[in-house]
C-alpha cells in the first residue's frame, strides 16, 4: 500500500510538471493548430538559464539568501524563454501561418533542433547537475514521504495553473485568445490584433515551460541539453490525453499522464514477472529459483515506454481526448 | 513512358545515359584515389538515397509526416542482424532475409498507419515519433531476462552478402582488376539503387501514384473521386515502411555491426532533411538531397576542424554538431524561402508560380 501511496505522490509531481508544459501545447494549438514542436526545448532552455544564472551568483558568493538566488534564476529563465517563443513565432511560424500544414510542422521541428544544438554548443555534451541551495525536509504521509520540494511544486504548479485560467476567462486577453481560437477571421474584424493574441499564447506558454524547466532540474537534481525532447512529447502525450486545445483538458491529462508513468514504473516488474509462466526454459528456471522468483519481462527501464502507449491507445479509443470536442479529419 | 523503344528518344539522349553510366562505373576506382573511406561514403549515400525515397513516398507523395521513419529501418537493420551473425548462430542467406526484413518492415507499417491514418496529419508525426522512441527502446532494453537484441551492445560480426563463395567483404582481383570490398559492395548498392529508383519513378506515374498525390493536394475531394483514402494511406505507408526494412539491411550487412545508437530520433529527421531539402515529391531532387546530405558532413569533416584548428587553435565546435545545427536551419530555411525544395518537381513549380502571378 505504501509503494502504491508513496508512487502516487511522485507521479502527481511529475504530473503537475506535465501539466503545466502541456499547457503551452494546448494553447498554440488551441488558437493557430500547430504542434509546437519546439516547446520541449524551451522548457530545457529555462532549465539552463535558469542553473547558469544560479552557479554565477552562487560563484560570485553573493550574499543573498537562496530563495533570492534560485528566484532570480528562475525570472531571468522566464524573460529568455519568452523572447525566444516571440522570436520563433515571429521568424519560423508566422510567415506559414497560410501554408500548408505540413510546413509549419517542419519548421518547428527546424526550431526544435536549432535550439538542442545551440544549447549543445553553450553548455556542452555533459549532464549539469544542480546544487542542493537548500536542504528538503521529508515528511511522511500515511507511511509514504514527501519532501517540501515536491509540495512546493505541485502547490506552484496549481497556482500558475489558476492564473492561467483566471487570464483566460476573466481579462480582456484572455477574452480575445477566445475569440481567435474560435474564428481569427472573425475575431480580426471585431477590432482584435490577431498577432498579438498569437504571440501572447506563445509567450505565456514559453513562460510557464520556464518554471517547469526549473522544476524537472530541481526535483532530478540534473539538466542536459536533450532533457527537453523526451518531456516535450510526454506533456504532448498529455495535451492529447486530456483533450488537445482544452486547458482544463491539459491539466488533467498531465496529472494522469504522471500518475499512470509513476504506477507503471513501480508495478511492470511484478505484473510482467515470467516465473509463475508454466512453461519455461531450464535456463530460466535456474534463474528464477536463484533470484527468489523475481524475473521480469520488463523492468522500470520501460518507464519512457508508457507515455507512447498511452498516446496511441487515446488515438485509436478517443481521439477527441477526455475532455476534448471531436477532432475532425482535415479541418 | 516509352521503355524500350528506342526510336523515340534521340541520340542525344542515348550519349547522356551512356556518359552517366560510365561516369558511375569509374566512380569507385576515382574514389579510391582519395582512400578507401570516400567508398564507404559513396556506399553510404546509395543506402540514404534508398532510405530517402522510401520515405519520400510517405510524406513526398502521399503528404503524411513520418518521424519515426528509422524504426523500419532499425527493424530490417536487426533482422538482419539477428539472421546472419553469431549472436543466435544463424547464417541465412540475403536474398532470403532482406525480403523477411522488408516484409516485416512492412507488418510494422501497417500496425502503425491502421490506428492513426484517420487522425489528423500532425497527430501522426508524433504518433509516428513516440514508435521510432518505442523501438529503439525496445532495442537497448531486450536483452534481458532473454537476450534477445543483446542491448546497447548491439550485434557484432554480422555476415556479409555472400553468393557462393564470393564475398562482397573481400577484396580479390575480379577479371584482372583488383577490387576492394567496398567497391564490390558499390557496384551491388548502384543496381540496387538504380532499381529502386525505377520502382518509384513507375509508381509515382501510375494509378496509385496519382491517388496518392490526390490525397496530399485534398483529402476530402480525393475521397469523393472514389478513392479510398484509407487504404491507399496504408499502402504509402506499407510501402515506405518496406523500402526502409531493405535499406536496413543493406546497412546491417555493409557495417557488419547494429546497435541501437544507430536508429535515434536524428536519423529520421536526416533523412526527412533529404527529403525536404531536395524537393518533397520529386524523385530527382531528393536523390541529390540525399547524396548533398550524406557528402556535406563528411566536407564539414575535413575542412571545419582543420579550418578551425588553424584559426583559433583548438576545435571549438565539432562537425557532428555543426552538421546537425545546419541540418535545422536548412529545414527551416527551406520551408520559408523555397517549400518545394532544391529541385522541386514541375507540378509544384508550375503551382507555386501559378500562386506568384495570382498575387501580384
Amino acid at each position: 500500500m505504501d509503494i502504491f501511496l508513496q508512487q502516487l505522490i511522485n507521479g502527481i509531481t511529475l504530473g503537475s510538471v506535465y501539466a503545466l508544459v502541456a499547457l503551452g501545447y494546448t494553447m498554440v494549438y488551441g488558437i493557430i493548430g500547430l504542434i509546437n514542436f519546439a516547446h520541449g526545448e524551451v522548457v530545457m532552455i529555462g532549465a539552463m538559464v535558469s542553473l547558469s544564472v544560479i552557479m554565477a551568483l552562487l560563484g560570485a558568493h553573493a550574499p543573498l539568501p537562496s530563495v533570492v538566488i534560485i528566484l532570480a534564476g528562475l525570472i531571468v529563465a522566464i524573460v529568455v524563454c519568452m523572447a525566444i517563443a516571440y522570436a520563433m513565432e515571429k521568424v519560423a511560424y508566422r510567415p506559414l501561418r497560410k501554408a500548408p500544414r505540413l510546413a509549419p510542422l517542419i519548421t518547428a521541428i527546424g526550431m526544435s533542433i536549432i535550439l538542442q544544438n545551440v544549447a549543445l554548443i553553450i553548455w556542452g555534451r555533459n549532464y549539469l547537475t544542480f546544487p542542493t541551495l537548500i536542504q528538503p525536509t521529508t515528511h511522511n504521509i500515511l507511511g509514504a514521504s514527501m519532501t517540501d520540494l515536491q509540495m512546493l511544486i505541485v502547490v506552484l504548479a496549481g497556482v500558475l495553473m489558476a492564473g492561467l485560467v483566471f487570464v483566460v476567462q476573466r481579462t480582456r486577453l484572455g477574452m480575445a485568445m477566445r475569440a481567435t481560437a474560435q474564428n481569427p477571421q472573425v475575431a480580426g474584424l471585431m477590432g482584435i490584433d490577431i498577432n498579438v493574441v498569437i504571440s501572447a499564447a506563445f509567450v505565456i506558454g514559453a513562460a510557464l515551460a520556464a518554471v517547469a524547466g526549473l522544476m524537472v532540474m530541481t526535483y532530478y537534481g540534473i539538466a542536459h541539453y536533450y532533457m527537453g525532447f523526451l518531456l516535450g512529447l510526454k506533456a504532448f502525450t498529455a495535451a492529447v490525453l486530456g483533450g488537445i486545445g482544452n486547458l482544463a483538458g491539459a491539466m488533467l491529462g498531465g496529472i494522469l499522464l504522471g500518475i499512470i508513468e509513476a504506477l507503471g514504473a513501480g508495478y511492470i516488474g511484478d505484473v510482467s514477472n515470467i516465473c509463475g509462466f508454466p512453461f519455461l526454459s531450464d535456463s530460466l528456471q535456474e534463474q528464477c529459483a536463484a533470484s527468489d522468483g523475481q524475473i521480469s519481462m520488463f523492468g522500470s527501464n520501460y518507464q519512457d515506454v508508457f507515455a507512447f502507449f498511452v498516446l496511441i491507445l487515446v488515438l485509436i479509443f478517443r481521439p477527441s481526448g477526455l475532455l476534448g470536442e471531436r477532432v475532425s479529419e482535415r479541418a | 513512358m516509352s521503355a524500350g523503344n528506342g526510336k523515340g528518344i534521340p541520340v542525344r539522349v542515348w550519349a547522356g545515359v551512356a556518359l552517366i553510366a560510365i561516369a558511375l562505373a569509374i566512380l569507385p576506382f576515382v574514389a579510391a584515389f582519395a582512400g578507401q573511406a570516400w567508398v564507404r561514403i559513396l556506399n553510404f549515400a546509395m543506402v540514404y538515397i534508398m532510405l530517402a525515397l522510401g520515405l519520400n513516398i510517405v510524406v513526398g507523395f502521399a503528404g503524411l509526416l513520418d518521424l519515426g521513419y528509422i524504426a523500419f529501418y532499425a527493424v530490417g537493420a536487426y533482422v538482419y542482424a539477428l539472421l546472419a551473425s553469431p549472436h543466435f548462430n544463424l547464417h541465412l542467406p540475403f536474398w532470403i532475409i532482406l525480403p523477411l526484413g522488408a516484409g516485416l518492415a512492412c507488418i510494422f507499417g501497417v500496425l502503425l498507419g491502421a490506428p492513426t491514418l484517420k487522425l489528423r496529419g500532425d497527430y501522426l508525426a508524433i504518433v509516428t515519433l513516440g514508435f521510432g522512441e518505442i523501438i529503439r527502446i525496445f532495442l537497448n532494453n531486450l536483452n534481458a531476462p532473454v537476450n534477445v537484441t543483446n542491448g546497447p551492445q548491439g550485434v557484432n560480426l554480422v555476415d556479409p552478402f555472400r553468393i557462393g563463395s564470393f564475398s562482397f567483404a573481400k577484396a580479390e582481383v575480379v577479371g584482372g582488376v583488383y577490387l576492394s570490398g567496398p567497391q564490390k559492395y558499390y557496384y551491388m548498392l548502384l543496381l540496387l539503387t538504380l532499381g529502386v529508383i525505377v520502382v518509384n519513378l513507375r509508381l509515382q506515374n501510375s494509378r496509385l501514384g496519382r491517388a496518392w498525390e490526390a490525397i496530399r493536394e485534398d483529402e476530402v475531394a480525393a475521397k469523393a473521386m472514389g478513392i479510398n483514402t484509407r487504404n491507399v494511406k496504408l499502402l504509402a505507408f506499407a510501402m515506405g515502411a518496406s523500402f526502409g526494412g531493405i535499406a536496413g539491411g543493406i546497412f546491417s550487412a555493409t557495417q557488419q555491426f547494429v546497435s541501437p545508437e544507430s536508429f535515434g530520433l536524428f536519423e529520421s529527421i536526416i533523412v526527412l532533411s533529404m527529403v525536404v531539402l531536395g524537393g518533397m515529391g520529386n524523385i530527382p531532387g531528393v536523390v541529390l538531397g540525399a547524396i548533398l546530405l550524406t557528402l556535406l558532413p563528411e566536407f564539414l569533416r575535413y575542412t571545419m576542424e582543420p579550418l578551425q584548428n588553424a584559426v583559433f587553435g583548438r576545435v571549438l565546435l565539432d562537425a557532428e554538431t555543426v552538421r546537425l545545427l545546419v541540418f535545422g536551419i536548412a529545414l527551416v530555411a527551406i520551408m520559408l524561402y523555397r517549400p518545394a525544395g532544391l529541385w522541386p518537381s514541375a507540378v509544384r513549380k508550375r503551382e507555386l508560380e501559378v500562386a506568384k502571378t495570382s498575387d501580384a
